[in-house]
């Protein structure tokens, strides 16, 4: 079984984050960047297919040299292969131009089923997996929580978060599938993991002769208004608790 | 774009056309009146006359796809069906909410027509060409995106960004189409459909939600905000440590990796506040904290707080809505 799995890195959730100057991007000197968390159950689901089914499992991310780092992981996690589409000399880049490149390169490694997280936590736009399965004209199932894969019928049952609950679905392999949060848990890397992955060596692509042009672009960061501190209402039960109840009723909120 | 069409393409269930769908409407008429072109909805399905129907109350077009296939949902017969009524007739924008099946099939429309997607809005802004704003970073940020020659524009909303209200004034047209399409185009078929949330709606969705933290000490004592979302008509939802220690399922989850909510009405019972957390519910419109702790981060955003323990506020607070309701 081929397993190809997406990853992307991000900056560490726990931190504050400044706009550099008047422009639309973020100072990135010296923040922590982490594996976006939803790769890491995308990660973790394709270890555990590879266990069950055999086959190799290829991550690739799309990013600048420091994203190695988080390559390197994977490779002490068990990757078999990793890769860096080598984004230095591509300015601007959207969701299109990435799943189109990422579709790309995935075709000519070959897959049966192709794993990412949901969304990014930065832009969140939650469209690569979508977008790479509609370039390759296979199945996608969305923000999933459980997999059984049937390689032997060539099909796949998941369940797929919709508002409200769960749904059950069944598609065709080869797949796309975005992990959701519920998945599984994420494994740690073994120490013999940790010092395989310092030998490695990773390979990198440069897509800059590709062409694509992107459809969207950021023009503008800020930050969100501050919302104003509230009031604390003061007292003892059941003062407070009648006090909130007629706040709100004079809001028109209950 | 003077001229062309807008689209929203309307998400219906059991229920009838969802709340989403009817602010989407809202988005696509406000859209329309800056960019003077026509708003006009699509709908997809099997035996949902009544809902082009509704639509056509308060757009003055409505393509109406119908088909045995669609009776269910599906990416691919959704995506084929609108690429081709796009390729026809060449709206200037096509919108949608961005719930699952939103988020579902609207990228693979896009990457289909090679067309750009911003997904997620919550606002746009109409001078010096149309932009749109989107929160990013998991709330931490707004960033105002623009689209560059791309024919159409596609863009998704955020459930609770725009108001809605039905008018119920127009008399639009319903153009019906047999669309072309066939079982083998089908890639994921929906077998069960499980709901978590029991009767109660879910967190998109809820004008009121009711959201415990680890102050909550067990699964068990969720019994008791599900009474007071009860008696609000709300949803019930949970931080990320009340998920983590599996007293809910993750459904519930709200922040930065679970559900991002803007209600009406928030009530945090027993959370304290991360940058996570509040990354999902910073947008709702009245924020009401209980907590024990006087230093917990959350009240630096509620609009009102109490600082007391929970489990003796949450029963007055229940019996105090009661009497209210009763006058």
């Amino acid at each position: 079984m081929k397993i190809i799995v997406c990853v992307k890195e991000v900056p560490d959730t726990a931190i504050a984050l400044k706009i550099k100057g008047d422009s639309p991007e973020i100072e990135t000197e010296n923040i922590p960047w982490v594996i976006n968390p939803y790769d890491e159950y995308a990660m973790e689901e394709a270890l555990r297919l590879k266990e069950k089914f055999g086959g190799d499992i290829t991550v690739i991310t799309f990013g600048q040299k420091r994203a190695e780092n988080i390559l390197r992981n994977c490779i002490a996690l068990g990757a078999d292969r990793v890769l860096r589409i080598n984004d230095e000399s591509i300015k601007n880049r959207d969701g299109l131009v990435t799943s189109k490149i990422l579709a790309k390169v995935i075709k000519d490694i070959g897959y049966d089923i192709i794993l990412c997280g949901k969304e990014s936590v930065d832009y969140g736009y939650a469209q690569t997996g979508q977008m790479i399965a509609e370039f390759l004209q296979i199945s996608c199932v969305l923000a999933i929580k459980k997999l059984d894969v049937s390689p032997l019928n060539k099909e796949a049952i998941c369940h797929r978060e919709i508002e409200g609950g769960l749904e059950v679905v069944k598609c065709n392999l080869p797949a796309v599938f975005t992990a959701q949060k519920g998945l599984n848990t994420p494994r740690y890397a073994s120490l013999s993991g940790i010092m395989k992955a310092k030998k490695t060596k990773i390979e990198t692509l440069e897509p800059d002769a590709w062409g694509f042009k992107p459809k969207i672009r950021i023009t503008n960061l800020s930050y969100p208004p501050k919302r104003q501190e509230g009031k604390i209402i003061k007292g003892t039960l059941p003062d407070t608790a009648e006090e909130l109840v007629k706040n709100l009723k004079e809001a028109r909120l209950i | 774009m003077s001229g062309k069409e807008i689209w929203v393409i309307a998400e219906y269930g059991e229920e009838g056309i969802k709340k989403s769908a009817w602010e989407a409407v809202s988005a696509v008429r406000l859209l329309s009146e800056n960019l003077k072109t026509e708003p006009a909805a699509v709908i997809l399905g099997n035996g949902i006359g009544r809902f082009a129907e509704e639509l056509s109350k308060e757009l003055n077009r409505v393509y109406f796809f119908e088909h045995p296939l669609l009776s269910k949902y599906n990416a691919n017969t959704y995506v084929r069906c609108l690429y081709y009524l796009i390729k026809e007739k060449n709206p200037a924008i096509i919108l949608a909410a961005a719930t699952f099946r939103g988020k579902d099939y609207i990228p693979r429309l896009s990457a289909r027509l090679d067309c750009g997607l911003i997904s997620d809005c919550i606002g746009f802004e109409a001078d010096n060409g149309v932009s749109f704003k989107r929160y990013v970073y998991g709330g931490r940020l707004i960033a105002t995106v623009k689209f560059e020659e791309s024919e159409p524009c596609i863009i998704t909303i955020r459930p609770r960004s725009f108001a809605y209200k039905k008018t119920g004034t127009v008399n639009g047209e319903i153009l019906r189409i047999v669309p072309n399409i066939e079982q083998q185009d089908i890639m994921v078929t929906i077998q069960e459909i499980i709901k978590e949330t029991g009767k109660r709606s879910d967190l998109s969705e809820a004008d009121v939600i009711v959201s415990g933290g680890r102050g909550m000490k067990g699964a068990e004592n969720f019994k008791l905000l599900e009474e007071l979302a009860d008696v609000l008509g709300g949803a019930v939802g949970a931080s990320r440590a009340v998920v983590d220690a599996g007293w809910l399922p993750h459904t519930f989850q709200i922040g930065q990796t679970g559900r991002v909510v803007s209600p009406m009405l928030y009530i945090a019972c027993g959370i304290s506040g991360a940058p996570q957390h509040l990354a999902g519910m910073s947008t709702s419109k009245c924020i009401v904290a209980i907590n024990k702790d006087p230093n917990a981060p959350i009240f630096k955003i509620a609009d009102y707080g109490i600082v007391d323990d929970l489990f003796k506020v949450v029963p007055v607070l229940i019996e105090e809505i009661k009497k209210s309701k009763k006058n």
